[in-house]
């Protein structure tokens, strides 16, 4: 079949050599998804640096920040990344058991993420930093709670393509899911490496 | 995330298969209602979006006849404060959320695959879902009339600290706020599929600076709605978060700063303004060219203005904030920026008057609403580049002279020009001509009305009469021209109903007319290309381009004077209609219950938390029932290539076996 | 015709695709990048300064870069994909910074 035929027919097939970008319609998608979160996660990183120093006489983030355990989690967020792309090579080459295994173990990493989050949180409302305790507070939980849902959707997205491989419906051939999905889990950290930085590293004045 | 579509098999005889296991079978086409509901077809979601959007004009109209109504004469009480804010807030809801943006998708809906020759769009379920969550989310919005204690009463615009608990109590703020953020997913998730429909679904040849105008004015939109919706969902959140959880984002006396809600709010609100006017432009864009027996003048000239207008578009959002105490620098800097925004505009405005210029003017509905759009406008723009001068600004803001602005780029642009789109593609999509002659009296009273009502508003703002006021008092001179708008704005009712008159009649009429074939006003752009009605599957065989207007160069030869020699009739070129086996993406039902539970989930943080369970639940099945949808075609169940493989026996490929 | 369609997938991903020992290669320099970030936050380690936030800056910008480019590989994805994500990503930085601006946050 003629690739000038292939493009005329032109109705909802992904193959990449019918579209006239040469990506795929479901990655392009993701790309242009990916692109409009830049301007979520601005707006709630620019509220945050906008609040940060406005504690109302309460307790502010910068006080409570535990920058060893963070850096701990973020390395975990981090890794997840590898793995998730180690999981995406095993499943382009059909070493399925392994993509498996990598798909578990970034869903893992991305649970312990969570998990610590939600340590952090807990240990910092029990100081004084609780949601509605000033703007400061409220903006950093809302940035940080979006992230954490980002990721749990991820954790919620990578377990469907695990379940997918052991009911043998994803295959090397559909291996381009497992990346566009790569694709978000990995825009996720790079969220996360900005958050890590602006928000916690960053001293306050 | 495979969300595999899978065609559905039409022509003569051929059968469903049994679904291989599973819950739901995929619907089969038709017209039922269930058919509608289940429909992922562009053609009849753009109709729905259409025909939904016209009911909420309807709404919208009523809030703002009320409004004028009230200030027909001073110091009426027919409206209390409270019950006039809510009005005139709803009224502005209504018209910029829930009938001209949909509108405008109802066109981009229709018309994109057809004028780049592909049989639908990138996600054909995905624009389904887009369809009915915005409309759950029109239905929610309105639903705070009945269970929300009234309307939102905080100004479409919704200001803090005004919009929290303290000064509005009621649930109108939440409503409004829910309801915006479900209809704000409804339209990313449009964009996110037209771009990528455009940028991948081009028939041969089409290459992007071969796209019809209407085209490109439409891609800038979508791509203006993709990244300015994120912006409102960060501030809606925000506001959300304040009223439900009690957070402290627009607390001025926690020290928060309420000009973050302005910010956020106008960063969307001022790409929104170019997201409503662009489709418009697009219109007229195609509707001129074609009364006018020229090219558009300028083509590259009009796609790199609107390219122009989407970037700039971003730069000049604080012209809303002028009074606001942003300070000087702010202040000149975003000053300078809005008036440099009239120059691409104003090169469109001469595109289209050099387009008319020497051409065969036929002065059909279409075209007259087209050249009144250019005209109103050119005045709105007019008192746009008054609003720059930020001193001067400072005098025209909170004003009447604002409200007539708008009023005259959103109505006089926006409408007018859409509903000469609507009396130009009617044929096309319902297969009837709208009446000519009644078409022109709709146009003429819509005119004069809508000057009438918006005329005056100019001189009211600058005699000083403030915007957002329930009443005024006698004595300051407003009376006669708030009479005047206010019968014009009544005038404007009597066109609306005088069109859907026209829709009607016309109909009916249809029967015993010819019908209006394939390319009834002998235009430029593909769909003409096709029979009228749009055939389900669009084209019989995806055309290969050959340059802008190819439509227009199969039916005429333009030699380098300029003149025009036919070389082919269009019952000729036109395609018939009658392909067989063409795959089409299969019905489902899922992206309507997925949508049905957001505005569940909206009642739930309202009233009681376990209907966020219920709504959350449906949401998230429904999605994952989508993703494991069966599909119809057994042997696709092997997978993506077999199935590929497979299905192009009985493809169209240009007219094979 | 499948296999044609597969082929082209597979050989323009093989050809541009990096191997998991080079993943691993930029996973450790990303931590690596990271335990400098960190060591920033304990003054007896280094004292940066006036350069501490620009140094931070860019190593964020690094590890962002490596990230993009190599795990999303934004480097052989082709034109649409990278100019719709970075129009995204300097809009939003555009946007933002200038509305930071008019809060005088640097001021």
């Amino acid at each position: 079949m003629s690739t000038a035929t292939a493009a005329a027919t032109a109705d909802t097939h992904h193959d990449v050599h019918d579209t006239n970008t040469g990506i795929s319609n479901t990655k392009l998608a993701m790309w242009l998804f990916l692109a409009t979160e830049c301007l979520l996660f601005g707006g709630l990183i620019s509220t945050y640096l906008l609040y940060k120093t406005r504690g109302n006489g309460a307790v502010l983030p910068t006080d409570v920040f535990d920058i060893p355990f963070t850096s701990a989690s973020s390395f975990v967020l981090l890794m997840s990344s590898l793995t998730m792309v180690l999981a995406l090579s095993a499943v382009g080459r059909g070493e399925m058991d392994r993509g498996k295994a990598w798909l578990l173990v970034t869903s893992m990493l991305g649970g312990i993420f969570i998990g610590g989050q939600v340590y952090e949180f807990t240990s910092f409302y029990r100081e004084g930093l609780g949601y509605t305790t000033n703007p400061a507070s409220s903006a950093f939980y809302t940035l940080t709670g979006f992230h954490g849902v980002h990721v749990s959707l991820g954790i919620v997205m990578l377990m469907s393509l695990f379940v997918a491989v052991v009911q043998g419906k994803l295959t090397s051939k559909n291996a381009e899911t497992v990346e566009i999905v790569g694709l978000y889990w990995h825009f996720v950290d790079i969220v996360w490496i900005f958050i890590f930085t602006v928000i916690y590293l960053i001293p306050a004045e | 995330m495979a969300i595999i579509e899978q065609p559905l098999a039409l022509g003569g005889g051929a059968a469903v298969a049994e679904r291989p296991l599973g819950v739901m079978t995929r619907p089969q086409g038709g017209n039922g209602w269930r058919d509608w509901l289940s429909s992922v077809d562009h053609k009849k979601i753009g109709i729905m979006y259409g025909v939904a959007a016209m009911f909420f004009f309807l709404v919208g109209g009523i809030e703002a006849l009320l409004i004028r109504t009230q200030l027909a004469f001073p110091e009426q009480g027919l409206l209390s404060a409270q019950v006039y804010n809510q009005i005139y807030t709803m009224h502005g809801v209504t018209m910029v959320f829930l009938f001209i943006m949909p509108l405008a998708a109802a066109f981009a809906n229709y018309l994109i695959p057809l004028q780049i020759g592909a049989r639908d769009v990138a996600f054909p379920r995905l624009n389904a879902l887009s369809f009915w969550i915005w409309i759950s989310g029109a239905v929610f919005v309105n639903s705070s009339w009945i269970v929300g204690g009234g309307g939102a009463d905080c100004g479409w615009f919704c200001y803090s600290p005004n919009s929290g608990v303290t000064f509005s109590p009621t649930h109108g703020v939440d409503f409004y706020a829910l309801g915006l953020l479900i209809a704000g997913i409804a339209s990313l998730v449009s964009a996110i599929n037209l771009i990528v429909t455009v940028l991948n679904m081009r028939a041969p040849g089409m290459s992007l600076f071969r796209m019809p105008v209407m085209t490109w004015m439409l891609l800038v939109t979508q791509f203006l709605l993709a990244f300015a919706l994120p912006v409102i969902t960060v501030a809606l959140f925000l506001l959300l978060f304040d009223r439900l959880f009690d957070s402290q984002f627009f607390d001025p006396q926690a020290g928060a700063d309420p000009l973050l809600w302005q910010h956020l709010f106008w960063i969307f609100g001022h790409p929104e303004v170019y997201i409503i006017i662009l489709p418009s432009f697009g219109v007229v864009s195609e509707v001129i060219p074609t009364f006018s027996r020229k090219p558009i003048f300028g083509y590259s000239f009009m796609v790199f203005s609107a390219i122009a207008i989407g970037f700039m578009g971003w730069g000049v959002w604080a012209h809303h904030m002028f009074v606001s105490g942003i300070g000087p620098i702010s202040v000149a800097a975003f000053s300078m920026s809005t008036m440099f925004i009239a120059v691409p505009t104003g090169v469109k405005i001469l595109n289209w008057l050099a387009t008319m210029w020497g051409g065969k003017l036929r002065f059909t509905t279409a075209m007259l609403f087209a050249v009144a759009t250019v005209a109103m406008f050119t005045i709105g723009g007019l008192s746009g580049v008054t609003h720059s001068l930020a001193p001067a600004d400072t005098q025209q803001t909170d004003t009447y002279y604002i409200v007539a602005h708008f009023h005259y780029v959103i109505f006089g642009g926006g409408v007018l020009g859409l509903m000469g789109g609507a009396y130009f593609w009617w044929p096309k999509i319902f297969g009837y001509m709208l009446n000519e002659r009644r078409g022109k009296i709709h146009f003429w009273v819509m005119l004069i009305g809508f000057n009438l009502t918006f005329g005056p508003m100019h001189v009211l703002g600058l005699q000083g009469m403030s915007r957002r006021i329930d009443t005024y008092s006698a004595g300051y001179g407003f009376e006669f021209w708030n009479l005047v708008s206010t019968i014009g704005s009544f005038t404007i009712a009597v066109a609306v109903a005088w069109f859907l008159y026209n829709v009607f009649k016309s109909r009916r009429e249809a029967v015993d007319l010819p019908p209006p074939g394939p390319d009834p006003w002998d235009a430029r752009s593909l769909e003409w290309s096709i029979p009228s009605p749009t055939p389900e599957h669009n084209f019989d065989e995806i055309p290969t381009i050959q340059s802008v207007d190819d439509w227009w160069y199969r039916k005429y030869s333009v030699d380098d004077d300029h003149q025009v020699t036919a070389i082919a009739t269009i019952e000729e070129v036109a395609q018939k209609g009658d392909a067989v086996g063409v795959h089409l993406p299969a019905p489902s039902f899922w992206p309507l219950v997925v949508a049905v539970g957001l505005p569940l989930i909206g009642y739930g943080l309202i009233f009681n938390l376990w209907l966020c369970v219920v709504g959350g639940m449906l949401t998230a099945g429904a999605l994952f029932a989508w993703a494991l949808e069966p599909v119809d075609d057994p042997d696709a169940a092997h997978g993506h290539d077999d199935s590929h493989s497979d299905d192009h026996d009985g493809n169209d490929n240009n007219g094979e076996a | 015709m499948s296999e044609t369609a597969v082929e082209t997938g597979v050989a323009a991903d093989t050809h541009a695709h990096p191997s998991d020992w080079e993943y691993v290669k930029i996973a450790l320099v990303l931590g690596l990048i990271t335990a400098v970030e960190v060591s920033t936050y304990f003054e007896s380690v280094l004292n940066w300064g006036r350069a501490l936030v620009p140094s931070l800056m860019v190593m964020m910008v690094v590890k962002f870069w490596l990230v993009a480019r190599m795990f999303m590989h934004l480097k052989s994805e082709g034109k649409a994909a990278s100019r719709l994500f970075v129009a995204g990503l300097f809009l939003a930085t555009g946007v933002y910074i200038i509305a930071l601006n008019a809060f005088q946050f640097w001021g």
